[in-house]
């Protein structure tokens, strides 16, 4: 027997989840054995068909074009700055060991406090705008990249250090050619999970109060208990995020290409 | 302690051949570097009392001198390359580069490293021109002379690739011409063979005994293995076990050049050679054995 590729194992599961979906919820489709009512299925959980056409007019009337560059133009703000002030925190923390001791207690602090409660200091100072949500995804991921920085300062090599300064290395050029690469790489090692956090600050935000964005549609859908609507936001924001995510890898794939990577060292 | 230190030195000098530090094929007789009453000692950390790695010890290397400095493992041989690179600094003594006392950075000096030290983001190309970069070369200039160096050792065509795609004996090369490209007048070298086999050892031995003959530059070799020492070198100094190592021993080698590092070693005279250095080095060997046997027992 041939074999059949994952893909088509992965497409075949998809359609069955959709099919069950539809299935138990289409009023009058499937017996009643939780709900006293025909449509209250569809209420609680939508219906996949009406979700995907709420998605394909959106999509064909282009009315989700605005919102998703809204969200998009959030998210990569967030990530770009959230990074670049993690990378230049950790820099100088972990290359400041006085500093990183008095600031250690405070660090760990506001890294424990659930930042998402910030969101409506944030909308008091930025507005209802996009810098609020942008404010708030760049506190989610300037943690990540900060304590990924300043680990990856603290773990370059001495040898490699010292190398490089018996090579003639200034003190500038240390940080420029050795400390930053070094932490660059930790950089992309949490790519995936920034960029995450910077997609979820965007969206939460948005939720929370905005006048565009996808958070911002869900969040009205919601108000008029419009649950098809809801779902294919959400089905919109999922799709979304694995682009994103598929970016991300390529980026990693291109600039960490001097990485061993599993299967990529060749013998010579 | 320090008659006693005499005393050793009076029988030391009986076993060595030539007594006179004039290595055959050294014509000038300047000074590349000089060690002089070196002590180390690192400072008290808590709970462990200060230790002295290095006591009262001096050493000179001749313009053009391959110099070697064997001693049981940990001795202290590294602690002692780290001051003349001036990576760590002397509690007490001076270390002197072409007559000039060192502070900070010996700049005089390239050094290979024995655990890899080649930027792991940068190609071999890349890596050997780091030294260039530094000193604000022309990017175009520093790219044709890291060519040219990657083409001496061994490695043209090879620029491209990234540390972790070259095997042990290819970073090693990279390293080489990393230091070499700066055209340093000394080499400190730190075990830099130990991590390989004893096949790719005994090739790049003989490269860089080959590239050192080129144009003799001081050599500063640290290493625990005899043999390695005795076939690369003009002269070979043993070292005392630790804490408070200081030298015991010295030994003219006076095998000709061009030497071949695998022959040389079935040669009637490098034997003797090994036998007399051994039976000064043996004991000290023990007592660093049972130092560290001791250290694991506790």
């Amino acid at each position: 027997m041939k074999k059949i590729p994952l893909w088509i194992w992965q497409i075949l599961l998809l359609v069955a989840l959709f099919a069950a979906w539809h299935i138990l919820t289409v009023p009058g489709l499937a017996p009643n054995f939780f709900f006293d009512n025909n449509d209250k299925a569809a209420f609680f959980f939508g219906e996949p068909l009406r979700i995907f056409t709420a998605i394909w007019i959106w999509f064909v009337d282009g009315e989700i074009y605005p919102h998703l560059w809204v969200t998009l133009q959030e998210t990569v703000l967030a990530f770009v700055i959230g990074t670049l002030c993690g990378l230049g925190v950790g820099l100088w923390l972990g290359l400041a060991p006085l500093a990183s001791a008095i600031a250690d207690p405070y660090i760990k602090a506001a890294n424990a406090m659930p930042r998402v409660i910030l969101a409506p200091i944030f909308m008091v100072w930025f507005g209802l705008g996009i810098w609020s949500k942008v404010a708030l995804g760049v506190t989610l991921v300037f943690f990540i990249v900060f304590f990924n920085v300043y680990q990856g300062v603290k773990e370059v090599s001495p040898v490699v250090l010292n190398n490089a300064r018996m090579l003639g290395a200034s003190k500038a050029q240390l940080l420029r050619y050795v400390y930053l690469p070094s932490a660059t790489s930790w950089v992309f090692s949490s790519l995936h999970t920034s960029v995450g956090m910077a997609f979820v600050g965007a969206v939460v935000g948005e939720y929370l109060g905005s006048a565009k964005g996808v958070g911002y549609l869900i969040h009205q859908a919601e108000g008029t208990f419009d649950i098809n609507t809801v779902f294919a936001g959400i089905l919109v924001l999922t799709v979304f995020a694995l682009l994103l995510d598929y970016v991300v890898t390529f980026a990693e794939n291109r600039l960490l290409r001097w990485r061993p990577g599993q299967s990529e060292t060749e013998r010579i | 302690m320090s008659v006693d230190h005499k005393a050793m030195h009076k029988t030391v000098s009986n076993v060595v051949s030539n007594p006179l530090h004039n290595p055959p094929h050294n014509t000038m007789h300047r000074t590349a570097m000089s060690l002089r009453n070196l002590t180390v000692t690192f400072a008290a950390k808590s709970g462990n009392a200060s230790y002295t790695a290095v006591k009262d010890t001096t050493l000179d290397i001749a313009d053009g001198e391959f110099v070697s400095v064997v001693g049981p493992t940990g001795c202290g041989k590294s602690t002692l390359l780290n001051i003349a690179a001036g990576l760590l600094r002397a509690s007490a003594g001076e270390v002197t580069v072409l007559g000039e006392p060192l502070s900070g950075i010996n700049t005089r000096a390239g050094y290979m490293f024995q655990a890899e030290s080649l930027m792991p983001w940068r190609s071999a190309r890349d890596n050997v021109m780091a030294g260039l970069q530094f000193r604000g070369i022309a990017r175009m200039d520093a790219i044709k002379r890291a060519e040219e160096w990657l083409e001496r050792v061994g490695l043209a065509g090879f620029g491209a690739r990234y540390p972790h795609q070259l095997s042990g004996g290819m970073r090693k090369r990279v390293a080489l011409a990393q230091m070499l490209i700066l055209d340093p007048k000394i080499m400190l070298m730190d075990e830099p063979f130990s991590a390989l086999d004893v096949q790719t050892r005994q090739l790049m031995e003989n490269e860089l005994l080959a590239l050192w003959e080129t144009d003799k530059k001081s050599v500063l070799f640290i290493t625990h293995d005899l043999e390695e020492a005795i076939s690369l070198s003009d002269r070979v100094i043993v070292l005392s076990a630790g804490p408070a190592t200081h030298p015991i021993g010295e030994f003219i080698i006076d095998l000709p050049r061009p030497r071949d590092v695998a022959e040389i070693r079935m040669t009637p005279r490098f034997l003797e050679l090994h036998e007399q250095i051994w039976s000064a080095m043996k004991q000290e060997v023990l007592k660093g054995y049972q130092q560290t046997r001791n250290k694991l027992v506790a």
